[in-house]
């Protein structure tokens, strides 16, 4: 198997080129699923960038990415592999005179099969990454269409027999935690939990996506970010929240933020109305007494 | 960096991760076979110097769920600490050390003049130094200084003493309490604030205190972690990891949880609804079929020439329970009562109708509280505070309090009503009153009572929970969030 990495320092140093800045964790665990051929299965807050981790690496290594995204009720006929059915039709009406058993043997062939993501992934001469995205929207029964083709890279069809892997793809599996995944497919994964960004973190994340900004005002939008999420919300600001909001305050032109501007564009950041009730008010304790715009 | 098989296999690095993995699982982690494998695989293409890197890989391999990562660092830390480059104590240093600075008296350490670790040369310092050098390094967020100041600290006031059986909290606290973090903290705010030219706002000021508390919780991360690499090189691996065995947050008991522990619980309830509104939506709609349709499967014959080929199901539609919770609120079950509160509404759409009442002498019904709230979290805060539940003296009165109920919401009751009651029933000696619970089995559909107490304690002292109990369809010792919500899937 050819690895696509040097090592950890490598991954990090090409992730940061595609714009995707990840810490030692990411990093590692992308080399390490690379090393020992295993999907990774990223877990996190809405908006941390587990979906874009893929795809950065797709760019990173210069890959087709193949996404699947996942939903209740996704079966087998759109995650794995469908037969062409009118096209069978068609087959057999055609050569109406010739013999069955050589008809059955042909529409049950490769030509008269649809690729769904997962086969294709599978089938890909080029190199390729496999994303399947939101696993948990899933049902438990459904995951189990997965563990062939994490496990062995292989996927059997039983008029055709297995399709092996030309190549080991790099996998991406990523949840939102909305139900426990089983024990069978975080047991073929490497787990990876990508949580909100430091400070630090943050801050060059917010330097790097949303050029305009100047260093300051990126200092100020992170700590502000940071701030917010340390209160009890019922959803936090996420990074793309954060980006949205820093782009917005380039947009209006703002250099420093205070109480005011933060009261009158948290709704970029906040969703929930009690939430953005409560960071209002976390801003706004001082004695001059800032009214609640937002309402 | 590749190490190859036959070296890994009698390596000491092997016989350590095995350890490793033992303490893992006995802290609670279900770590598999093909886990441990995975996790041998993986450290064989990181380079050991690597520490961070180190820990990742085993991660990834091992912990397959985000809750169980800080025990997991945790363990970490006790079996690798001693691997780390900044792992240099000297110990005959250490040795002198401990017995000069045994009440961990503030003098000054004169002539220990020997380098050590990251705190080369500190030990001259005076006590007031010291102190300066921690304001200046919080103040300008220098973490290497940091660091090496918090190996200095517990160095000088921890008074740590091989062989002591104390906790590593006690070192923690005794360090703590003579850094004074309260006070170096209004400091730094002054110092700032001295520092810009115009007069900060409310906002700025917030922000930088922000800054600073996350500085000084990095030194006591810091703290935290020397105190624990010392006791390691005292007492051993395996000691170690004994004592620093902590429940995993769905196993923390709600009756002694520590304030930390208590607000990793609130953090864990969040997810864990949300968890459990989706399973329950789920396991409602794929639910086994229902008896036969008659009309529809008459219907569809129609195109099969009148024989009913297909025969049709009704939908199963289980009917929504109706709950009322009725809830002990004095101080030692407080705490259970409101994450069982908290769980019952952010699943009341399972219900289809949610009632809940507290008691402590008196009986006050708060489902007003929870009407038209998004928070439910401070739904619950306003029950503990507003309701009045208060009739005599404040100590729990069962026998009271079910009186009241039964007298102002008995006529509530119906068959479909499911009626939870939580409690540790100690009852200080009232009358139990234990027939209003037989009373309400007869006109409602279930009675349950949850009990936060571990069921050896049950029935001892003033618990009378096993009187009420034979009125009931069932008691269930509920004392962490796994039992919590074990049993209101049941009840759903």
């Amino acid at each position: 198997m050819e690895n696509h990495f040097e090592d950890v320092t490598g991954v990090r140093a090409s992730l940061s080129d595609v714009n995707y800045l990840a810490d030692d964790g990411i990093a590692g665990i992308v080399y390490l699923a690379d090393r020992l051929g295993k999907p990774i299965l990223v877990e996190g807050p809405a908006g941390t960038g587990k979906t874009q981790l893929a795809k950065s690496v797709a760019e990173m290594i210069d890959a087709r990415l193949i996404r699947l995204q996942c939903y209740e009720g996704l079966d087998e006929s759109k995650a794995l592999y469908e037969w062409n059915y009118k096209k069978q039709l068609l087959r057999i009406q055609t050569e109406g005179a010739s013999d069955w058993n050589e008809i059955e043997d042909d529409i049950f062939s490769e030509e008269f099969l649809l690729t769904r993501p997962l086969l294709e992934a599978i089938r890909a001469e080029d190199r390729v990454v496999l994303l399947i995205d939101e696993v948990d929207r899933v049902e438990v029964e459904t995951e189990a269409l997965l563990l062939e083709i994490l496990s062995d890279y292989q996927v059997s069809i039983p008029e055709l027999g297995t399709v092996e892997a030309n190549q080991v793809p790099l996998v991406f599996l990523t949840s939102n935690a909305t139900r426990e995944l089983s024990e069978a497919l975080k047991r073929r994964c490497l787990y990876l939990y990508i949580d909100y960004p430091d400070l630090e973190r943050e801050r060059e994340i917010v330097l790097s996506k949303v050029p305009e900004i100047d260093e300051n005002l990126a200092d100020q939008v992170a700590r502000i970010v940071r701030s917010i999420r340390q209160l009890d919300l019922k959803k936090s600001p996420s990074v793309s929240e954060t980006l949205d909001w820093a782009r917005t305050l380039v947009l209006l032109g703002i250099s420093k933020v205070d109480a005011d501007t933060a009261t009158e564009t948290v709704n970029i950041l906040l969703k929930y109305r009690t939430d953005i009730e409560k960071a209002i008010k976390e801003f706004a304790d001082s004695p001059d007494g800032l009214s609640d715009e937002e309402e | 960096m590749t190490v190859a098989e036959p070296e890994l296999e009698n390596s000491p690095l092997l016989e350590l991760l095995g350890g490793f993995i033992v303490e893992l699982r006995e802290a609670g982690l279900p770590v598999s076979l093909t886990e441990n494998l995975d996790a041998m695989e993986a450290v064989t293409h990181i380079p050991l110097e690597d520490r961070e890197s180190f820990k990742y890989a085993l991660g990834a391999t091992l912990v397959k769920n985000h809750t169980h990562w800080k025990a997991f660092e945790v363990v970490f830390e006790v079996y690798f600490s001693m691997r780390g480059e900044e792992y240099i104590i000297g110990s005959e240093a250490e040795g002198d050390l401990s017995g000069e600075d045994q009440e961990g008296d503030e003098s000054a350490l004169p002539g220990q003049g020997q380098p050590q670790g990251g705190g080369g040369g500190m030990q001259s310092l005076t006590p007031e130094q010291l102190a300066e050098m921690l304001f200046k390094a919080l103040l300008n967020g220098d973490m290497a200084m940091l660091s090496a100041l918090a190996r200095q600290a517990v160095l000088r006031f921890a008074g740590m003493e091989p062989g002591r059986p104390v906790g590593g909290t006690y070192y923690l606290y005794r360090t703590l309490r003579n850094l004074d973090l309260d006070g170096v903290l209004e400091k730094l705010m002054e110092e700032t604030k001295s520092q810009t030219s115009q007069p900060m706002s409310q906002f700025e000021e917030r922000l930088e205190r922000d800054e600073f508390l996350d500085r000084i919780e990095k030194l006591k991360t810091e703290v935290e972690a020397e105190i624990r690499r010392r006791l390691v090189a005292d007492r051993g691996v395996e000691a170690m990891a004994r004592t620093l065995r902590k429940p995993l947050p769905e196993d923390v008991d709600f009756m002694h949880a520590s304030r930390e522990e208590m607000s990793e619980l609130r953090k864990a309830i969040y997810p864990l609804t949300r968890k459990l509104a989706v399973r329950l939506a789920r396991k409602r709609r794929h639910g086994r079929k229902g008896p036969l349709d008659f009309r529809r499967t008459i219907r569809h014959s129609l195109s099969y020439g009148g024989v009913p080929a297909e025969p049709k199901f009704r939908f199963p539609r289980p009917a929504k329970p109706e709950i009322m919770v009725v809830a002990d609120i004095s101080g030692s079950v407080a705490s259970f009562a409101r994450f069982t509160l908290h769980l019952v509404y952010a699943i009341s759409n399972q219900f289809s109708k949610v009632r809940s009442f507290v008691f402590i002498d008196g009986l006050d019904e708060v489902t007003r509280f929870f009407e038209g709230v998004e928070d439910i979290g401070e739904a619950v805060h306003r029950v503990n505070t507003e309701a009045d539940v208060v009739w005599v003296d404040g100590h729990s009165d069962y026998g009271h309090a079910f009186d009241v109920f039964w007298e102002k919401f008995g006529r509530d009751l119906n068959p479909k009503t499911t009626v939870l009651i939580l409690g540790d029933a100690r009852n200080n000696y009232h009358a139990s009153q234990a027939w209003i619970i037989q009373e309400m089995k007869k006109k409602a559909r279930k009675v349950y009572w949850l009990n936060p107490e571990p069921r050896a304690y049950w029935d001892t002292g003033d618990s009378i929970v096993g009187e009420y109990t034979t009125h009931t369809d069932g008691c269930y010792e509920v004392r962490n969030l796994r039992q919590l919500e074990s049993f209101v899937e049941k009840l759903v």
